[in-house]
């Protein structure tokens, strides 16, 4: 199985290759992808720079452009997909329907992914966008169970790619509007989900107070530790009682699932998070390296270290992790 | 400009479903969406149940369409939809791309849901060569991107009438989780239908009181109800061809008068005596936060 690493800027795509990644995902500097965030992403002439270092290695490197060309900036989305096409790219990583169509009939020799916000959950689904566009593999959203991974990947008519680590989104990527609902600006249109221009911290008598465009998304007491109020990671009120309605700070990690993964013939795992750290990256890009590698001489009798399993815990949102949709009962 | 009534998105026992739309087979509205959409567990409603109820509304006049699940997650959810996409009578709303590649495949028109995310017009045209009848504009685009939309499709040569959100609570997210069954604590797959407890949603409020979201099962919706019965002579002017109405559990014949009145240019004048109903927004459409409310400026 391929390592698939985010590379949020220069610094983060070298070590995320230095670290044993397989592949690279990188945004440009505007809101084609879905990681829109000031001071990340590339320019041209980073970008260069960065698939030199990376193919030099022997690594590939991919270009999400996989935002939704909003009516008035189309000329924006394709000139983003004939930037990466000019660069050499080994794939971009697309899910809007029409961007898809231009760049099979532009550009047939650059190969398609249809990114997670395509939101492909079904073998005919991704039968919809490989007869139509040709996509050469599909990311999947975490929505799925083990059970419906393994019915989807016997039928796939294309390589996916599964999430592995990093932040969790539980709505079906591609079809999430809270963002826009609370702030204006979503992923699909802006690539970006509760920004950080519309979050406000209060220190108040009653505890340290998170809000998104306004509105209390959590508050803390002394000692409990404070997150970043991504809206649907919030305690609200429901009926009189106040808890995590939707779903609490957590990270995904699926290191224990590798064996199942690679027995159904998952071509790619993927770490999220290209607004993290370049240290980050690199601490995250080692343990799945070493992971995949004992994975390789050993399926049968793999085992996650638990040094592994600690330090990740360390790097996840409230420090804990889960294993998500993949787990039944999680749902 | 048509009248839409968007399929019921909340789970609703049978004898709620047929006295909705024996009443509803008397509304001014031309088109009527049927079926489930948020979960396949809420099995009260057969196929040919909807099938039925379809023949009736039929036979009032209404363009009837079936709605698809908009979450497929297993092989029980494509066989659903298969049966759905083949029912041989009525046209399908495809609210994900598994139905697309049905209805493509076998030939079919059909009608785009607003989750397929159609936000330019090559994409609208992608789908405009396969069968597409209509498209539902993505809830969360502004009057002036639609407007600029609108004016670029004809000038592409694209027919196909839009249909906007007008009314309701704005379906903003679909997740593999139950959150009515985690309110309750219960295990999604033995969530007693508890659902059916809410007709009209579960309240999310900020720890503030403030009404944030709308919870329906695997369905998240907008805290507030749409309202765009002020903007319809603006749609009207702008080529929009439906206005959907999505449907609650009580009073939805006044909504639908009102908009009635609104397309005939008779709606009256709001009473600025009358308070405003504080869970009313509009934001999307003024190209604002969606929960929004532009007519709420009086305090």
């Amino acid at each position: 199985m391929e390592l698939v690493c985010p590379a949020g800027n220069l610094p983060a795509l070298k070590r995320a290759v230095d670290e044993g990644a397989d592949a690279v995902y990188f945004g440009f500097q505007n809101a084609t992808n879905a990681r829109q965030f000031a001071g990340l992403n590339f320019t041209d002439k980073r970008a260069r720079e960065g698939i030199a270092y990376a193919h030099s290695r022997g690594k590939r490197v991919f270009c999400a452009i996989n935002t939704y060309p909003q009516p008035a900036g189309w000329s924006q989305w394709t000139k983003a997909v004939e930037q990466a096409a000019d660069l050499g790219v080994d794939a971009v990583i697309m899910a809007d329907l029409g961007l898809l169509d231009y760049a099979a009939r532009r550009h047939p020799d650059l190969a398609r992914h249809l990114s997670v916000q395509g939101s492909a959950t079904s073998h005919e689904a991704l039968r919809f966008y490989h007869e139509h566009f040709g996509i050469k593999r599909a990311v999947l959203p975490r929505v799925l169970s083990m059970t419906q991974v393994r019915d989807l990947a016997r039928q796939s008519p294309v390589e996916l790619e599964v999430f592995a680590f990093g932040s969790l989104c539980i709505m079906a990527e591609g079809r999430c509007y809270l963002s826009s609902y609370l702030t204006g600006e979503s992923p699909n249109t802006r690539g970006v989900c509760s920004p950080a221009a519309h979050v406000r911290w209060e220190e108040t008598p009653r505890g340290l107070e998170s809000r998104l465009g306004g509105v209390l998304i959590d508050r803390f007491g002394e000692g409990e530790r404070a997150g970043y109020p991504t809206l649907c990671k919030g305690r609200f009120e429901v009926e009189g009682e106040i808890y995590h309605a939707i779903e609490e700070p957590t990270s995904l990690n699926t290191l224990d699932l590798l064996p199942e993964l690679k027995a159904l013939g998952i071509s790619a795992v993927k770490i999220e998070g290209r607004q993290r750290s370049p240290a980050y990256v690199s601490k995250v890009a080692g343990i799945w390296r070493q992971a995949l590698d004992r994975l390789d001489s050993n399926p049968e009798r793999f085992q996650p270290e638990p040094s592994w399993q600690a330090d990740l815990g360390e790097l996840s949102e409230g420090a804990t992790t889960t294993l998500g949709a993949y787990e039944r009962r999680w749902k | 400009m048509q009248l839409s009534l968007g399929p019921v998105l909340f789970y609703w026992t049978r004898e709620r479903y047929a006295d909705f739309y024996r009443d509803a087979a008397d509304w001014p509205v031309e088109i009527v969406y049927l079926g489930e959409t948020v979960c396949s567990r809420r099995r009260d409603m057969k196929l040919d149940d909807w099938l039925g109820i379809g023949r009736e509304l039929a036979q009032s006049g209404k363009q009837v369409v079936l709605s698809s699940q908009t979450l497929i997650e297993s092989e029980a959810d494509l066989r659903g939809l298969r049966k759905l996409c083949a029912n041989g009578e009525f046209l399908v709303e495809a609210n994900d791309q598994s139905a697309l590649q049905l209805l493509i495949e076998a030939n079919l028109p059909f009608i785009a849901g607003a989750s397929l995310n159609l936000y330019n017009p090559a994409a609208i045209g992608v789908l405009a060569k396969a069968g597409m009848q209509r498209w539902n504009a993505p809830v969360e685009m502004p009057r002036d991107d639609l407007a600029t939309l609108l004016d670029e499709c004809a000038r592409e040569g694209l027919e196909q009438p839009c249909e906007v959100f007008a009314y309701g609570h704005l379906p903003l997210a679909w997740s593999a989780r139950c959150f009515t069954a985690r309110r309750h604590q219960y295990p999604k797959d033995r969530c007693q239908f508890v659902c059916q407890q809410y007709p009209e949603g579960l309240a999310l409020r900020s720890q503030e009181a403030k009404g944030v979201f709308t919870l329906n099962g695997t369905q998240t919706l907008s805290g507030a109800c749409q309202d765009l019965r002020r903007e319809i002579p603006d749609m009207q002017s702008m080529g929009v061809g439906v206005a959907r109405l999505s449907p609650r559990a009580n009073a939805m014949a006044e909504v639908v008068h009102a908009f009635d009145q609104a397309r005939r240019g008779e709606l009256p004048p709001a009473d600025p005596l009358v308070l405003i109903e504080a869970e009313i927004c509009d934001g999307y459409w003024h190209g604002r936060p969606g929960m929004d409310n532009s007519h709420a400026t009086i305090s």
